[in-house]
């Protein structure tokens, strides 16, 4: 293995073998690794397979064009170029290691302690990186070759420091990400020392990434080293394809031929450790994508044994009458190998108007994306493969997938079905404040004026509850607390009077007494409005506290459906009684769920 | 926010200390057959003394950079052993050269970078592949092969621009702007395509947020989340892509002003350099640092006023 990059992948038990096939699969992958390859056999047996003395000058044969004898032509003191560039590969190889080495040596250890220990010695650091990184490196390294003469070996050690920054950032950063995970703790608590933490739990996560910016600054230090030749700043002495560069320039009225050599080599070796950099993290991400497929294959073995059961979604009636009419949805993800996801299958619901709808289920039982199918909001990679939507007598999907274009459903949304996210923190556009986000979309639907809809907006703030409003109006989201910007959103919600609100877990982020609050302001709405709710919870609680009906999921499949009272005190299927049990461990029962009351 | 200023200033002050200091003990430590090249083989020893103690290069070099330092807050940053000139004098000479042809390319490699990256974010597909295409390529043709190869195209081949030379905006404005045209080109087409692709991602991320999710449902029209929202969100990493891309300009800068023969500081820098006019190499730099660090402070202003958690405080 005289490849350093493939040696360093060797090295790796994190990475693999099958990291390594997986990158020679990949065209780029296995071209990159050829080119590389190629050029470090070239410079270790360069003497040997050289067909002429790279110095011996023919002076009867001047710049002469490709022939036989000289594959390449020759230079302008008669010197074989394909001999040159062959003989060239060698300093470039050198140049390439000296600064991959230098920066990670330089590099790594110090953003390894720096993010494990913090403190004092991680400022001083991070400064001194920040200072090397707002450098030109070409500066620097005119001033070095001024202070010491020309070495393009010392100018790539330098350069070598001169990029360490990208080393120090990528380990620290890893190694702070790692440091508070559990099984650091684990290990500490179990009395391995620092030193062995660092290098066995810490030093596997960074490795793959070093590889990456190997391969990078590698490509760069060869850009650089070449620069710097090219601009008659190296050795003249050596042969190199930066020199060459320099030699040809000079000639580029009587021979371009001499420019374009060096040039496609320089640029192919420079491409193709991008490549290969590149190849390696498609291969990680690769990985990554095989690992959640076989997760998604346990899934669906699950789904065969839900689906034996009844499915109680086939009493369903379709009739029309409803204001939303959900009729055997089905939502998938594609994977790699061309199959569909299902994370949503065969899920029948309805909501009438002013009624509200629980849809209840643990994460991953697909409640969430049915609701963000009725608001067209699923990500862009999710389709809908089957299935029907309709929101008083529009079809959002028509029957067989497929859902209407978002122009058309951007006519709904905002002034017909309105949606209440679940992080209140991160649903607000942070850069603009509170007061506008809430104005503009009256102003874009309802059509009214400014000033008109500061007035309704403010009104609506006083509405969810908050008694400052004016001040609140002008303030920016990160100002205002997780409570208060949950109220925003809700008020944001109803504020063109929706005749259905979708609400995504509206109260699990927030504190328990904020909680009650925000669960009566709902309510309080909801009936004050009249307007249907679709609200989805993994909290029988909230759907106690507030749903006419309730709709069970599982694995994406609906388990069980009915009225609310009737499933609180007589849940048909286990997963119900399961979730309902859960939900009571610990507590008293409250009189709703008993039959005969205990006080 | 006049204290954030303030903080960036002193820190920003203290770097170019700190560089300038060590450049100096670099550049100056091993001083001593100045004089012996300056004056050539023929000088004798007596006279090549007398040019040692001229030069001040027989005092201690501690003395020396105390005497450097205090000069340069004034102003002064000594002259060329060569030619005798004034160092600032022949920096700010060169200034406008070397400051035209960045800003003209990181102007347009902003632009070009925006709409490339933020089209590869948006429409995906064929326009998505092209950036990584594009960005791989930037990445492997360095600068000086895209200049050489745009010089034997337009110049020597087609003919179109001149190759070579520099002329004064005042003595013939076509001219200068011809002049102007492949040394622009080279530094953008290096730069462009890695910068569109950083930009690309960082749209692709504030695109992926819940909060444009929660926008949509409100019922705004997508042309409006993606220029008022999006693009505001994602202006900090751009603007952090383009003072990086500064730094690398000013670089860039070096080779493209030796191959195109403009008089810029980036010729100064590579004469001075092989002549081994160390005053001159120290101007260089510090000068150097010192824009990069004003750049860079520009930009983190102006990331405060777009981030409101800044501009607040």
């Amino acid at each position: 293995m005289s490849n350093p990059t493939a040696a360093a992948t060797h090295g790796a038990p994190i990475v693999r073998a099958s990291l390594f096939s997986r990158i020679a699969k990949n065209p780029f992958g296995a071209l990159s690794l050829t080119v590389l390859a190629v050029v470090v056999l070239v410079a270790v047996f360069a003497p040997m397979i050289a067909p002429y003395n790279p110095n011996h000058t023919d002076v009867n044969n001047l710049m002469s064009g490709p022939t036989g004898t000289h594959w390449l032509g020759t230079d302008a003191a008669g010197r074989d170029v394909f001999t040159r560039a062959l003989f060239g590969a060698q300093s470039t190889l050198i140049s390439a290691v000296l600064v991959v080495v230098t920066s990670i040596v330089v590099g790594v250890p110090v953003g390894l302690f720096s993010g494990y220990y913090g403190g004092k010695l991680d400022a001083i650091a991070s400064w001194i990186a920040n200072m090397l990184m707002s450098l030109p490196a070409i500066i620097v390294l005119l001033a070095v070759r001024a202070a010491f003469g020309a070495s393009i070996y010392l100018s790539m050690i330098v350069f070598g420091l001169l990029v360490a920054p990208g080393f120090f950032r990528l380990t620290r950063t890893a190694v702070m990400s790692v440091r508070n995970e559990l099984y650091v703790d684990a290990a500490r608590v179990s009395g391995l020392s620092d030193a062995r933490i660092i290098s066995k739990h810490i030093f596997t996560v960074v490795r793959a990434p070093l590889i990456i910016q190997s391969a990078i600054i590698s490509g760069i230090a060869v850009s650089i080293q070449s620069g710097l030749e090219f601009l008659g700043l190296g050795d003249p002495k050596m042969i190199s394809w930066g020199v060459m560069l320099n030699e040809g320039f000079q000639n580029i009225f009587i021979n371009p031929l001499l420019v374009l050599w060096p040039s496609l080599i320089i640029s192919l070796t420079i491409g193709s450790f991008a490549l290969f950099g590149n190849a390696v993290r498609d291969a990680l991400e690769d990985s990554q994508k095989i690992k959640g497929s076989k997760k998604a294959k346990l899934a669906k073995v699950q789904n065969i044994d839900v689906a034996g059961a009844t499915n109680p979604a086939r009493d369903f009636v379709s009739n029309n009458k409803h204001l939303l009419e959900v009729d055997h949805l089905s939502v998938g993800y594609p994977q790699g190998d061309g199959t569909l996801k299902h994370v949503v299958q065969d899920v029948s619901l309805y909501v009438d108007k002013g009624e509200v709808l629980g849809i209840v289920g643990e994460s991953g039982s697909g409640k969430s994306q049915t609701a963000f199918s009725i608001l067209g909001l699923l990500p862009e990679n999710a389709r809908i493969a089957s299935g029907h939507i309709v929101f008083s007598g529009h079809d959002l999907v028509t029957h067989g997938g497929g859902s209407i274009s978002q122009k058309e459903m951007a006519q709904f949304r905002g002034k017909r079905i309105a949606y209440i996210p679940q992080e209140p923190m991160s649903n607000l556009d942070p850069a603009f404040k509170i007061g506008y986000q809430l104005v503009r979309p009256m102003t874009k639907l309802l059509g009214i004026s400014k000033a008109e809809a500061k007035a309704k907006a403010l009104a609506m703030l006083e509405t969810v509850g908050i008694s400052n409003a004016e001040r609140v109006f002008n303030l920016y989201p990160h100002e205002i607390s997780g409570g208060m910007a949950q109220r925003v959103l809700i008020a944001g919600a109803v504020a063109c009077d929706p005749d259905l609100l979708i609400a995504d877990e509206p109260t699990t982020a927030l504190d328990v007494t904020v909680q009650a609050e925000v669960l009566d302001l709902l309510r309080d709405l909801q009936k004050r409005v009249g307007m249907g709710m679709v609200l989805v919870t993994h909290n029988f609680g909230v759907v106690a506290d507030l749903a006419d009906r309730v709709v069970v999921m599982q694995y994406g499949r609906v388990v069980e459906t009915g009225p609310v009272r009737d499933i609180l005190r007589n849940p048909q299927e286990s997963y119900t009684q399961e979730l309902l049990g859960s939900m009571l461990e610990g507590k008293t029962p409250m009189t709703m769920l008993t039959t005969s009351s205990k006080e | 926010m006049l204290a954030f200023i303030a903080k960036r200033l002193g820190s920003g002050a203290l770097l170019v200390l700190v560089i300038s200091t060590l450049t100096y003990f670099l550049l100056f430590f091993s001083s001593s057959n100045v004089a012996r090249n300056l004056l050539g083989d023929q000088a004798t020893n007596t006279q090549v003394v007398a040019k040692q103690a001229e030069l001040g290069l027989n005092r201690p070099i501690l003395e020396r950079y105390f005497e450097w330092l205090t000069h340069a807050l004034t102003g002064n940053l000594g002259t060329s052993w060569y030619t005798n000139q004034p160092i600032l004098e022949a920096l700010l000479s060169r200034l406008p050269v070397t400051m035209t042809i960045v800003m003209i390319a990181i102007v347009l490699a902003a632009v070009l970078a925006t709409v490339l990256g933020m089209t590869a974010a948006i429409k995906g597909g064929w326009v998505d592949r092209l950036v990584q295409i594009l960005a791989v390529a930037g990445f492997a043709i360095p600068n000086f092969v895209v200049a050489i190869v745009i010089v034997t195209v337009f110049a020597i081949n087609l003919a179109l621009l001149p190759a070579t030379g520099w002329v004064p905006f005042s003595d013939n404005p076509v001219m200068w702007a011809l002049s102007m045209v492949l040394p622009v080109t080279a530094l953008v087409v290096s730069t462009v395509a890695s910068a569109a692709q950083q930009i690309r991602s960082s749209f692709k991320d504030v695109m992926s947020r819940d909060w444009v999710r929660t926008l949509k449902s409100r019922g705004i029209p997508n042309r409006e989340i993606l220029f008022k929202h999006i693009l505001r969100s994602s202006a900090p990493a751009g603007l952090t892509v383009l003072s990086l891309q500064f730094v690398g300009m000013m670089g860039g800068a070096v080779i493209i002003e030796s191959i195109f023969a403009l008089p810029g500081i980036g010729q100064l820098a590579v004469q001075s350099t092989a002549q081994g006019d160390t005053p001159v190499v120290m101007g260089v730099v510090v000068y150097t640092v010192i824009l990069v660090i004003v750049v860079n402070l520009v930009v983190d202003l102006a990331n405060g006023w777009l981030n409101p958690k800044v501009r607040v405080k």
